[in-house]
């Protein structure tokens, strides 16, 4: 080995590393499962994805394509018919029109939408709003496309809605993204079109860009999910960003897409085809038949997630729990503050001791602190044995 | 018949998943009162919606195997009552555990069970085929039962998704 090589191998690989992927943490999830996963006969709580399987007939013409040799590359865009689907499918359910021609692009998840938007529009020193307790991803992937993020604290007592003043608060001459996330992950909040439209005015006045995260649209409760797009002078304004995963279950298919200006979408297009260059094809065909053929079956998912909502919200309230009423996605977060635990220990404590698997409120953001995130995307057998499982804990936890 | 209301259509359903599911834990699920549920389930008791709470058994996984045997059967139609009065004929033995009148090749499908292969056969040569009306039977024993009543007997898969996910 020469002189120099040598000197090269004793280099730390990690100062090859760009400093800001560097200092990107690890996701408080993954920390989470390492943990679990080493333990057995645990009842989980800690899964964001639906527990149903892909509907038959969804997997079904995707093996049929195969079959019939559909295995090549599609539009960069995603193929004609997926995106014609799609804008078919936002106008009915949510009354927001695109053009499948040239405002809506087929994405791989709708994880990749919300990286190719934030790499489309931020320079250096930009700052990104993120309102928060808010899904995992956000931060680090503001912070990879050289951004700020700056989070915005949402609150139990409104319910985890954003609220203008909090905003306001938050937003600088630097701010030029919002990123939305409504039905929330992991508070279950909603907006609501009044809701929505003091926040619709700062946008217009800061000239702020939103990319809103609308994955969990069809998983709302008692009353019609509300597109921020789809309010007056917004559209232009907004990428919405959507996906197949949750309402479909179809988490592992990585199927999403992003709507929105022309101009947006040519950007967001560019970095798509030169990077991923488009969607799996295989993918591409199921999507479409569930947006075909899937609706009734999306219904009875919906209905089931609801009826476990009430289960969960009810059990968490009836062994001690302070638990707002989430009104979309699938996740109930109940405080634990009056527990005297943090939520990391209450987590740990609640894996170790009482076989059930939930997400600290941390993992989300430090607005997360004294709560803890559990989906109810579980069976009700399931739901009640770790309802009863941790009220035996907390019974234990107030008796020292 | 009147159509059933939307509380009730969502109670069979869930009470189809599991039977077993009480007035409490279905009111928590449905947003109701306990006592809507009652009411509910009794109405549909009383209208002979909900005829019996039955087990769904996997008679693959119990050592004493029964044996079961699905009787295409084809008959003369009696006049006055068509079919209703051999379907009664036949339904009444308790070997029968299921009978339908059918469109097709056949007029009744008969679902009989017994201890052994014999049983049956003496029951379809001996019972079964001496009914006057009958004309001809066609037997096919069941092998292997996949799936009944909705649900698949293959051993439940464990769940795949990770145990912690964003």
């Amino acid at each position: 080995m020469t002189v120099q090589s040598q000197q090269q191998s004793d280099k730390s690989m990690l100062s090859y590393l760009a400093p800001r992927v560097r200092e990107i943490q690890p996701s408080g999830i993954r920390k989470f499962f390492d943990l679990a996963s080493g333990s057995k006969d645990i009842i989980t709580l800690g899964v964001g994805e639906p527990d149903f399987i892909t509907p038959w007939h969804v997997r079904e013409a995707c093996v049929y394509s195969l079959e019939r040799g559909y295995t090549s590359y599609t539009s960069n865009a995603g193929t004609p018919e997926l995106r014609e689907a799609i804008a078919e499918y936002l106008y009915n359910g949510f009354d927001v029109k695109y053009d499948p021609k040239d405002e809506i692009l087929v994405t791989v998840g709708g994880s990749e939408a919300i990286d190719l938007a934030l790499r489309a529009l931020i320079e250096p020193g930009d700052e990104i709003l993120v309102p928060a307790p808010c899904y995992i991803s956000y931060s680090p992937i503001s912070f990879i496309s050289g951004g700020i993020p700056v989070e915005i604290e949402t609150y139990a007592k409104d319910n985890f809605k954003l609220k203008a003043e909090h905003l306001q608060a938050k937003i600088t001459p630097k701010s030029k993204v919002l990123i939305l996330n409504y039905p929330s992950n992991p508070t279950g909040g909603i907006m609501t079109y009044e809701d929505w439209l003091p926040i619709a005015k700062l946008v217009e006045k800061h000239d702020l860009i939103v990319i809103s995260d609308e994955i969990y649209a069809e998983l709302t409760y008692g009353g019609k999910h509300v597109s921020f797009a789809s309010l007056p002078g917004m559209k232009d304004r907004t990428i919405l960003v959507n996906g197949f995963s949750k309402a479909f279950a179809m988490t592992g298919w990585r199927m999403g897409y992003a709507c929105g200006h022309p101009e947006l979408i040519y950007a967001m297009l560019k970095i798509h085809q030169y990077t991923v260059m488009c969607a799996p094809v295989m993918g591409q065909v199921a999507a479409l038949e569930a947006l075909k053929n899937g609706l009734e079956e999306k219904d009875q998912m919906v209905e089931s997630y609801n009826q476990r909502r009430r289960l969960i919200v009810q059990g968490l309230r009836d062994i001690g729990l302070s638990c707002h009423e989430p009104q979309g996605a699938f996740y109930a977060f109940p405080g634990i503050e009056a527990t005297g635990l943090s939520s990391d220990e209450f987590a740990q404590r609640l894996l170790m001791e009482a076989k059930v698997a939930a997400v600290p409120g941390t993992a989300f953001g430090a607005g997360g602190e004294g709560y803890l995130r559990c989906s109810y995307a579980t069976s009700v057998n399931q739901i009640n044995e770790a309802l009863d499982r941790m009220g035996q804990f907390i019974h234990k936890l107030k008796q020292g | 018949m009147k159509p059933l209301s939307e509380l009730k259509l969502k109670v069979l359903d869930l009470l189809k998943e599991d039977a077993r599911r009480s007035p409490a834990l279905l009111a928590t699920l449905l947003g109701v009162t306990a006592d809507e549920v009652s009411a509910a389930i009794t109405e549909l008791e009383e209208d002979n919606v909900i005829v019996k709470y039955a087990t769904v058994i996997n008679s693959g996984k119990l050592d004493d195997e029964k044996v079961t045997a699905l009787i295409e059967v084809q008959i003369t139609p009696e006049r006055g009552r068509g079919f209703e009065a051999i379907a009664e004929r036949v339904y009444l033995f308790p070997q029968v555990k299921s009978v339908y009148l059918m469109s097709g090749a056949y007029d009744l499908l008969v679902e009989v069970e017994g201890r052994t292969l014999k049983e049956v056969a003496s029951f379809v040569s001996d019972k079964l085929s001496t009914l006057d009306s009958v004309l001809s039977t066609k037997t096919h024993f069941i092998l292997k039962k996949y799936k009944q009543d909705g649900i698949i007997f293959e051993d439940p898969e464990e769940d795949r998704r990770l145990m912690i996910s964003p």
